[in-house]
C-alpha cells in the first residue's frame, strides 16, 4: 500500500533568477485572496444609511465583530490595527478551509505561515522602536542583567518561528493523518470484502465503500476545528504581542 | 549496511521525538481540568474561561507541535539528506 505524502506540489517554473517555482501554495494563495477581494467589493456593493439590505447587515455585524474581538484584545486606542488583524483572520481561515475543496491548504506550507509570522514581528519591533526609542530598545535586551542578553535575543528571533510552526504543524498533522486514515480505510475495505468468496468478493474489494463517511468526521475536526482555532490563535497572539510591545518599562 | 544504518537511526529519533507529545498532553489536561473547576465555582463566566483556556491551551501544544515536525522532518527530509551525503 502507497501512502502519498509530499510538500505542495509544484506546476512549472518561471525561468528567470534561476528558475522560480510557482507551486500549488502560491496559487491557492492568489485564488484565495481573489475571492476575498470579490467578497468584499460584493458586501461593500451599494450601501446605503437608510432601509439596509440584509447583505449590509451582514457585512456591518463582521466589521462589528472584528472591531470588538481587537478592542477586547488590545484595548480602545489599537483600534486601527483591526483591518490588518481581520485580514490575517479571515486569510487563515480560507486557506484552512481551501482543503475541503480539495486543494492543497496554503497553510500546510510553512512559508506561508512564516511570512505572516515575519510581518507580526517587523510590526513588533517596529512598536517597540517607537514606544521606547533605539536606545531603550537595545537596553531591553539587557533585562535583567547584560549577560541574559544572547537570551533575550534569541527569544525575541523565536516569536515569528513559534507563531509560524504552531500554526503549520497544526494544519499538516491534520494533512497527514487524514491521509494516513485514507490509506488505511481503503485497505480495511480490501480485507473486509474479500472475506467474500469467489468473484463477488473480488469485485466488492476494488470499491472502497468504508472510505465515504470517516474521512468527512476527520476534516470535521481537523479542517473546520482546527482552521478556526488556530486563526483565531494565530490573531490573539499578533494583538497580545503587539500591544505588550507598546508597554513602557 | 551504512544505508541501513542511517535510516534505522532516522526511525528510531521520528519515535523519540514523538515522546515530545507526553508534554503537552498532560499539561492541557490539567489546563481544562482547571478551567472546568472555574466554570463550575461561576457558570457566568463560561465565555471568557472558554476563549482563555483555548489561547493557554494552543500555547502549550507548541512543544508538542515541535516534536512533530522534527519527527516529520526525520521521516521525510533527513533520509534524503543523510544518504545524499554518503
Amino acid at each position: 500500500m502507497e501512502v502519498d505524502i509530499h510538500g505542495a506540489p509544484i506546476y512549472f517554473e518561471i525561468p528567470i533568477l534561476g528558475g522560480i517555482p510557482i507551486s500549488a501554495t502560491l496559487v491557492v494563495t492568489w485564488g484565495v485572496m481573489l475571492v476575498l477581494t470579490l467578497l468584499c467589493i460584493w458586501l461593500t456593493h451599494g450601501m446605503k444609511v437608510k432601509n439596509i439590505s440584509k447583505k449590509q447587515a451582514f457585512a456591518e455585524f463582521i466589521v462589528q465583530k472584528a472591531e470588538s474581538f481587537v478592542i477586547g484584545n488590545m484595548g480602545e486606542k489599537w483600534k486601527h490595527y483591526t483591518p490588518f488583524v481581520s485580514t490575517i483572520f479571515a486569510l487563515s481561515i480560507v486557506c484552512s478551509l481551501s482543503a475541503l475543496f480539495g486543494l492543497w491548504p496554503p497553510t500546510a506550507d510553512v512559508s506561508t505561515t512564516l511570512a505572516w509570522g515575519i510581518v507580526v514581528f517587523v510590526i513588533i519591533t517596529a512598536t517597540k522602536l517607537k514606544t521606547n526609542g533605539l536606545l531603550g530598545y537595545l537596553k531591553g535586551f539587557c533585562d535583567p542583567i547584560f549577560v541574559m542578553a544572547p537570551f533575550n535575543v534569541l527569544g525575541e528571533l523565536f516569536t515569528p518561528i513559534s507563531m509560524a510552526f504552531r500554526h503549520f504543524g497544526n494544519i499538516v498533522s491534520g494533512t497527514v493523518i487524514t491521509s494516513l486514515v485514507y490509506a488505511a480505510l481503503v485497505v480495511a475495505n480490501h480485507a473486509l470484502f474479500s472475506l467474500i468468496p469467489g468473484v463477488v468478493g473480488d469485485w466488492l474489494s476494488a470499491i472502497p465503500f468504508l472510505t465515504v463517511g470517516v474521512p468527512a468526521v476527520i476534516s470535521l475536526y481537523f479542517d473546520w476545528f482546527s482552521g478556526f482555532m488556530q486563526a483565531f490563535i494565530f490573531c490573539t497572539l499578533t494583538m497580545v504581542f503587539i500591544s505588550s510591545a507598546a508597554e513602557t518599562e | 549496511m551504512e544505508k541501513a544504518l542511517v535510516l534505522m537511526g532516522c526511525a528510531i529519533g521520528a519515535g523519540l521525538a514523538l515522546i515530545a507529545g507526553i508534554g503537552p498532553g498532560i499539561g492541557e489536561g490539567y489546563a481544562a481540568g482547571k478551567a472546568v473547576e472555574a466554570i463550575g465555582r461561576q457558570p457566568e463566566m463560561k465565555g471568557p474561561l472558554t476563549s482563555t483556556m483555548m489561547l493557554g491551551i494552543a500555547c502549550a501544544e507548541t512543544t508538542g507541535i515541535y516534536g512533530f515536525v522534527t519527527g516529520l522532518l526525520l521521516i521525510f527530509v533527513a533520509p534524503g539528506m543523510f544518504l545524499g551525503m554518503l
